[in-house]
This record gives structure tokens, sequence and C-alpha cells, in this order.
């Protein structure tokens, strides 16, 4: 399977990454290239084999339902670029 | 052309854990901004989410009362957008392994008819923060408190068929939830709110029209009136020639009309994948034996039990048993009352409810106590009072001055039940009003009223009604 030019900007879209026009086609031969070794995956025969949903052969550990948190609200507020009065500010999102 | 409407329903019900989903910061509401917003829940580097026992349990209980399967094995995937009220740039939720699946409620309709629901699945989920756009220039405040407290997402099958149907059915999974004790319902604080997936077709077409998506509703008449409005915009879209387009649109409450979300707020391109921070969820038969020993009476059990001992009408046991705490009320009243249901029922619906309306309490803030008010109705039903009386004496329960006996002794409202004292008080009546007795004598029978109404007012209310009728019919015909 061989990706568009225009497939990779919506793809670099979804990812929030600016891609210069002159790289696009390095890009999409890579991704391309990727998307041939999972065909080549597809190809065989997973009869009878369950999907394998994590690596790992254990269950998900549970946490009793308790709050164990203090507020670090000051300390985390310290390395944001921008707060005021108790929020994080970032660039408008709404018009 | 007749059409059909077709209507699916996605509740989120924001679960009443202590703590968050997949961290041990606290969920309660109304916390100063960002307090109860911890590493995990910032998404800050190198942290791992641990899955909350209490969401898991909160899901199977509400498998258990809605009759789905438990997943003996579910998992959690990402999914994958952008907005600075998720910091980690995707949602954890549950993709195509929910944990519970395939159940059903059944739902009233006004017409007393009943109709059975069907509920795909329901699955786990974070919450995401909170956006404030207002009072900034330039910038927009975020909010993380409320980031990762956990949601269950409760996905009905496209079985409604009306926009009462479907308000039927939000008000029976909030019920549903209440009861369980796994959701506040509190609607206007956003744990309870739903999307809704219409479409139309031509009546008798098998296949589904092209459905829009509303979302976010966040109460029984929004919802109503959303539909009705999404309903005939897509038939006048059908009508006049054109197409319904497969989009997401807003109800503007204000308006009370749906309108298009511009396409790029959509662009749902979500890229799900199993989160690989997350093992996959295993429920085995001890945890869902302990879960169902919690299970509390449900709705409709309780609703047949209300028929079935207290002798109450469909429609009384439907009211009664629209929340736990209303039917312990009422429960509670009727045993203090000695068993009498029906009077319980009347006042519990009627005075109680129109006192605590006007009040702004809820059942549980009521001053009135099920005690108190079951006392009261001793009274009424031992004939200590009259059922008019009674009025009074619960208004003056209401203000506090205490039980039913004390406000009787107090202002001496007890029923005058003494034949002779009765008779004195017909006597001066019948002779203060020879021209009514005439005409009643000469067939105005209609005048009984205004005779049982002069006694009454002669006995300041007090006189035994039934007496009186009965005393007066003998006397006039004298």
């Amino acid at each position: 399977m061989s990706l568009s030019n225009e497939q990779v900007n919506e793809i670099a879209h979804l990812a929030r990454l600016r891609v210069d026009e002159a790289d696009l086609p390095e890009y999409a031969s890579n991704l391309s290239a990727i998307l041939s070794f999972v065909d080549a995956m597809n190809a065989a025969d997973t009869t009878g084999v369950e999907p394998l949903a994590h690596p790992l052969e254990m269950p998900q550990r549970l946490r009793e339902d308790a709050v164990t948190e203090e507020n670090q609200r000051e300390r985390f507020q310290a390395v944001a670029p921008q707060v005021e009065a108790g929020l994080y500010l970032v660039p408008r999102v709404i018009e | 052309m007749e059409w059909e409407v077709v209507i699916g329903l996605e509740i989120h019900a924001q679960l009443a854990t202590r703590s968050k989903i997949f961290s041990g910061a606290s969920t309660s509401y109304g916390a100063e901004p960002n307090t109860q917003a911890c590493a995990v829940d910032l998404g800050l580097p190198g942290v791992l989410p641990v899955l909350n026992k209490g969401a898991v349990a909160m899901a199977v209980k509400l498998g258990l009362a809605t009759g789905c399967t438990i997943a003996p094995r579910s998992e959690f995937a990402r999914k994958n957008y952008f907005y600075p009220d998720l910091p980690k740039g995707y949602q954890i939720s549950q993709y195509d392994l929910p944990v519970v699946h395939d159940g059903a409620v059944t739902i009233e309709l006004d017409d007393g008819s009943t109709k059975r629901i069907g509920v795909t699945r329901a699955h786990l989920e974070e919450d995401a923060g909170k956006s404030l756009h207002e009072g900034f220039e330039g910038v927009t405040g975020i909010d993380l408190n409320r980031a990762g407290t956990p949601l269950l997402e409760i996905v009905s099958e496209p079985d409604i068929r009306s926009s009462a149907e479907a308000v039927a059915y939000m008000k029976k999974i909030h019920t549903l939830v209440r009861y369980l004790g796994i959701c506040d319902g509190n609607m206007q604080e956003g744990s309870f709110r739903c999307d809704a997936n219409v479409s139309v077709r031509p009546a008798g077409q098998a296949e589904f029209g092209t459905r829009t998506e509303i979302k976010n509703v966040n109460s029984f008449r929004f919802v109503q009136q959303a539909l009705d409005h999404e309903v005939e915009r897509q038939i006048d879209v059908i009508e006049s020639g054109g197409k319904v387009v497969q989009e997401t649109r807003l109800f503007d409450a204000v308006k009370g009309e749906t309108r298009s979300m511009r396409t790029k707020e959509e662009a749902n391109d979500y890229r799900y994948f199993p989160d690989p921070d997350l093992l996959p969820l295993e429920i085995d038969e001890a945890l869902v034996e302990e879960v169902r020993s919690e299970l509390p009476e449900l709705p409709d059990a309780k609703k047949q039990r209300f028929m079935d001992d207290y002798a109450l009408p469909a429609y009384d046991a439907s009211v009664l048993t629209a929340s736990r705490e209303l039917a312990d009320y009422f429960e509670a009243t009727a045993e203090a009352a000695g068993g009498e249901g029906k009077l319980a029922a009347n006042w519990v619906m009627g005075e109680l409810s129109g006192a605590l309306n006007k009040a702004g309490l809820d059942i549980t803030e009521s001053p009135v106590s099920p005690a108190m008010l079951g006392g009261m109705l001793r009274r009424v039903s031992d004939q200590t009072i009259s059922g008019k009386i009674a009025k009074q004496v619960f208004e003056a329960m209401w203000n506090g001055e205490g039980d039913a006996d004390t406000v009787i002794d107090k202002h001496g409202l007890k029923q005058v039940t003494d034949t002779g004292a009765i008779e004195a008080m017909i006597d001066e009546v019948i002779a203060a009003n020879p021209e009514q007795v005439a005409q009643y004598q000469a067939g105005k029978d209609k005048l009984l009223g205004f005779f049982v109404g002069q006694v009454m007012k002669a006995s300041k209310g007090k006189a035994n009604p039934e007496q009186v009728n009965e005393l007066l019919r003998k006397k006039l015909a004298e």
C-alpha cells in the first residue's frame, strides 16, 4: 500500500505536526514501507489465534477506591507556561 | 408520507466514586480549580494509570441491573484527539471489548403500555477537564479537576421510536443509576447527560435513514425539544428533495433548535488502539457475586411490591418508586400510619410533594418526617380528625409546631363525633334558614351541600362530615 502526499498531510495534521512540502515524498515512501510490513503480517494465517491486547500475560491490577493524592497545584503550576486564578492558560481555542 | 423515527441514546453517567478512575485524586465537586488534578490526571511524563476497583464494581452493578452480560475480559483503548482540556492527547475509553453488554430495560409510556429498549453496551472511560472561555482576553483557562473522573457510557439499541420514548428511557436509566447508588444523577452539574442519534425513514422501510448525532443534552425537557426539532428538520430536508448529512449537531436551548457543528470542530478520526499502559480487565465470578449481593431492590420490583402489598394503583406505584428516597419515605409513612397504603400515598404525592415543591426542598429535607405524617394519618383513620382538618394539622407540623397529637391538642382540632352536639348545630342551622329548608323539601336536593357547609362552618370544620351528612338528611326529611 502506498500513501499519497495528501494522506501524509492528513496524518500530520491529526498528530499536529508541521511537515515541509519538500519532505512529503520521503515521508510518504517511509510510511508506505511501514504499511507494507503490516501487509506482510496480515498475510499470516491467524485462524484460531486470539487477538493480543497486551504482550504481558496478566490481568489489570485494581486499586481500592480511596483518595490518596494531595493537592500539589503550586508545584505543578510552577512549571506551567502561564497560569491565572488557579487555571492553566492556553491559546484561545474558540473564536 | 408517513415517517418513522429511529433514536438511540448514549448516556454518560458520572460514577460516584471517591477517587478518579485511574488516579487517587478526589472527585468531589466544586473544589478550587486544579486542586484535584494530580500528576496522572495532568498526563505528566512517567506516570501510569491504575484502575479503580470501585468504578469497575459500579459498571458491573449497572450491568446486572439491566440484564447485561458481564464481560469476563475487557480492554481499555486510547481515543486520540487534541484539545487543551485533554492533557494526554487521548481519552482512555473502551472500544471493541466493553465491560458489560447486551442487556435491556423496560420503559413505561404515558398510555400505560410498556416497551423493551435494548442496552447494547456500557463502557468505562475517563472524563476530560473543563475549558473556560469567559473572562479571558485571547486565552482559555483550563481546570483539570474533572479530568479522569470515571464515566459509564450506556449505549442503547436504536429501539426508540419517538421523543417521548427517549425521555422515558432516559428517566428509566436515571432512576436506575440513582437506585444503584452509582451516580448522583445531577444533570445541572453534568453528572448525567446524553447524546442522541436520530434518523427518519419512510414507515415500513427496513433500512435506517442517515442519522445525525445531537451532543451533550443535559435535561429531559431538552432531549424532547432537541429530538422533536431535529426530526422535523430531517423530514423537511427530505421532503424538499434534499439529503440528510451525517454530522454532529448541537442543541441551542435558547432557540429550541439544533445546529450543525462546524466541520473543524468535528474531524473525527480517533484512531483507537489498545492502551499499552493498561492490561486487560478480568472480572471473575467472585467479584460479580460480591456486587450482586449488594444490589438493592430495583425500581420495577419495588413498584410491583407496592402494588401488591399496599394495593396501590400502577400510577401511584410508579410515582412513588421514581427515586429510592421517595419510596423509602412512603414506606416509612405507610408503616407509621398502620399500613394505610393508599392514604399514605395520597398524602405523600399530594400535600407533601406540593409543599416540598413550593419550598424547593428535596424529599430528604422534608421538615415533616414519615413518623409525623404517618402519626397524623392514624388520627385520620381513627376519626380523631377529618381529612380537611388534617390539612391544617399538616401545615402546623410543617411549620414546626410538633407532631400531630400536639397540634390537635394545642389548637383543639379534635373532630366532633358526638351525635348530640352535631344535632344541636344542625337544629340551629335549620332554624336560621327556613327558606332553604322549604326549597329543599320541595325537591331542590342540591341544597344539601349548602346545609353541610353551614354546619361544618358552625363547627369550625371539626364536625365529622359523614355524620353531618347523615344527620342532616334525617333531620331535613322530618
